[in-house]
């Protein structure tokens, strides 16, 4: 079985996050992580390849050239080859123009299974796959909560608003899995020492088949007018629990407010 | 400029997020189509009048019986086309988002997520979008047409506005392709367990915790505070907790005046189940946890320390 993971650099965590007030995207200058929700991607791409005994993992990324670490730590976990889909006509790419990209770089792919993590963490985005199903028009299933590969097919347990779903669909698909499908492996010592050795692959928009116009703000339908700083809750109170005597502090907030 | 409003629906009644977004596109314009897609649907069709349709259109097919995205996206997209409507909005939900997601393919239209305000700022359509753990509010908008977006869900409430809608057949045809994800067994609502939709005081419990036995922290604390027990997705999924007491996006939406999270992250989709509540504390050893960017007291520490000694603190203090 041949899966392709698709995945993202995000901010760091905890680095300050700002979105520049100049140009409106977000300010990628700070450190960089893979995001999060995609290594549970990873994971179930590397758990379905360990238990069919055979095939291939996939990572590909689309972003800036420095988005490279975040693709040699999917190596380092365990993915067998990257393909980096790297352009300075990519940046700003909104939906219409990210799934326009990423889905030709999955169609030379062609992978018997897509795999996508629940969401990107800088932008909250949960729409990825289904835009870059429909290019690829191939079946999308989202949320997964487990995922089984029998034969030709996969079948899936997934949440919605009303509990449990279960779906089966043909391959080749594309999946998004929920943060709880699985718990990610970390790169070993030997796997960070064995990425550098893996293959790596940079594509530009031109070996896609794709010019300017379909990327970056010109291929994009959406734009940003203005940032606003929202209203305050009101005063935030932050305690450490350096002592342990965070649970008396609590109580004393809670009695201030009456709620106790 | 005419407005879709895409209304989902569930059992039979259509869901209350899209009747709210149905109400707001009456707001803006004046020409407001409700678009509902299903098998056996065409009994709800004029009841949305009195929520501000001004016409329904149905498409009815028993490929659309199962709540699938893409045969939906086939009967969108044609619609959209031939009837040229210059906005499609969704109230957000799990369908949802697949469907305007991938109509956003199909059309190469753009779409904006998240979107917690819709304006007409001179007759331009302008969404409200808080990025960065809500820390920042975006003014989004589109290039051109058609615009997509998806509202927040819990954004708009309803409106009885008393108006009617004419009802129309839109004709369904959907690509092979679009039929390939077949539902098996379909989700249906589990009524067992208490409802925590009522409750004053909610503890609610997320990975954090560990594993599944020490929802029991949590339980213990609930009991003390006279509360109730909820949990995020991931740890329904994970199968430590009942569906049922799930809080965010795809479970329930609680407003108690009390609302301490024990060992939750926070992400969005659990921010919008709980962010109603009137004091909100927060306890997580990550310091960068983003619930702490929205609660009250922030707590920086061990649940696992923490808990039983708050549990028995209020025990104590209750008692006296």
């Amino acid at each position: 079985v041949k899966i392709t993971v698709c995945l993202k650099e995000v901010p760091d965590a905890s680095a300050p996050k700002r979105i520049d007030p100049q140009t409106f995207r977000l300010d990628r200058s700070v450190a960089g992580a893979l995001n999060d929700f995609d290594t549970h991607a990873l994971e179930e791409g590397l758990r379905l390849k360990e238990k069919g005994g055979d095939g291939e993992v996939v990572a590909v990324l689309m972003g800036p050239e420095r988005a490279s670490d975040s693709l040699r730590r999917a190596l380092a976990i365990g993915a067998d080859r990257a393909v980096h889909v790297a352009d300075e006509g990519l940046a700003g790419s909104d939906l219409v123009a990210t799934s326009k990209a990423l889905a030709k770089a999955l169609e030379k792919e062609d992978a018997d299974l897509v795999l996508f993590g629940q969401q990107a963490a800088d932008s909250d985005g949960a729409v990825l796959w289904a835009a870059v199903a429909d290019r690829l028009r191939l079946p999308v299933v989202s949320q997964a909560a487990s995922l089984e590969l029998d034969g030709g097919k996969v079948r899936i347990k997934r949440q919605t608003e009303y509990g449990y779903d279960v779906i089966e669909a043909p391959l080749p698909c594309v999946v998004a899995v929920s943060d709880a499908i699985n718990e990610p492996r970390y790169p070993s010592l030997k796997g960070i020492m064995g990425a550098k050795k893996k293959p790596q692959e940079t594509v530009s928009l031109s070996d896609l088949g794709l010019g300017t116009a379909d990327a970056g703000e010109r291929g994009s339908r959406t734009e940003v007018y203005a940032l606003a700083e929202p209203e305050s809750r009101g005063e935030s109170v932050r305690i450490e629990d350096d002592g342990g005597n965070a649970a008396d502090k609590i109580v004393e907030y809670l009695a201030g407010k009456k709620l106790l | 400029v005419a407005t879709l409003v895409y209304v989902e629906h569930h059992e039979g009644e259509p869901v209350k997020g899209s009747l709210g977004v149905l109400g707001k596109a009456a707001e803006l314009g004046d020409d407001v189509a409700a678009v509902l897609l299903g098998s056996g649907v065409e009994g709800m069709a004029e009841g949305l009048g009195r929520h501000g349709a001004h016409r329904v259109l149905v498409a009815d097919d028993p490929a659309l019986e199962a709540p699938l995205p893409q045969p939906r996206v086939d009967v969108l997209a044609k619609l959209v086309e031939s009837e040229g409507f210059g906005t499609v909005l969704f109230g957000a939900s799990v369908l949802a988002a697949d469907v305007a997601a991938a109509l956003s393919a199909r059309l190469d239209a753009g779409l904006n997520w998240d979107l917690v305000d819709l304006r007409l700022e001179d007759g331009r359509l302008v969404g409200k979008r808080p990025a960065l753990g809500d820390s920042v509010l975006v003014d989004v908008g589109w290039k051109g047409e058609p615009r997509l977006a998806l509202v927040r869900s819990g954004t708009f409430d309803p409106v009885e506005s008393g108006g009617s809608a004419a009802v129309s057949k839109v004709p369904v045809e959907v690509q092979d392709w679009s039929r390939q994800a077949a539902m098996i067994e379909q989700a249906h609502e589990e009524s067992q367990g208490p409802s925590i939709e009522d409750a004053d005081v909610i503890v609610a419990g997320g990975r954090g915790l560990g594993q599944a036995e020490n929802f029991s922290l949590v339980e213990d604390l609930a009991k003390a505070l006279g509360g109730a027990v909820a949990a995020t997705r991931a740890v329904v999924d994970a199968g430590w907790y009942p569906y049922a007491t799930q809080v965010g996006q795809t479970g329930k939406t609680v407003a108690p005046k009390l609302y301490i999270a024990c060992g939750i992250s926070g992400a969005i989709q659990h921010k919008v189940g709980m962010q109603g509540a009137g004091t909100i504390v927060a306890i997580n050893k990550d310091p960068n946890a983003p619930i702490f960017e929205y609660s009250d007291l922030a707590v920086v520490g061990d649940v696992h320390e923490i808990v039983p000694k708050l549990t028995q603190l209020v025990r104590e203090k209750k008692g006296s």
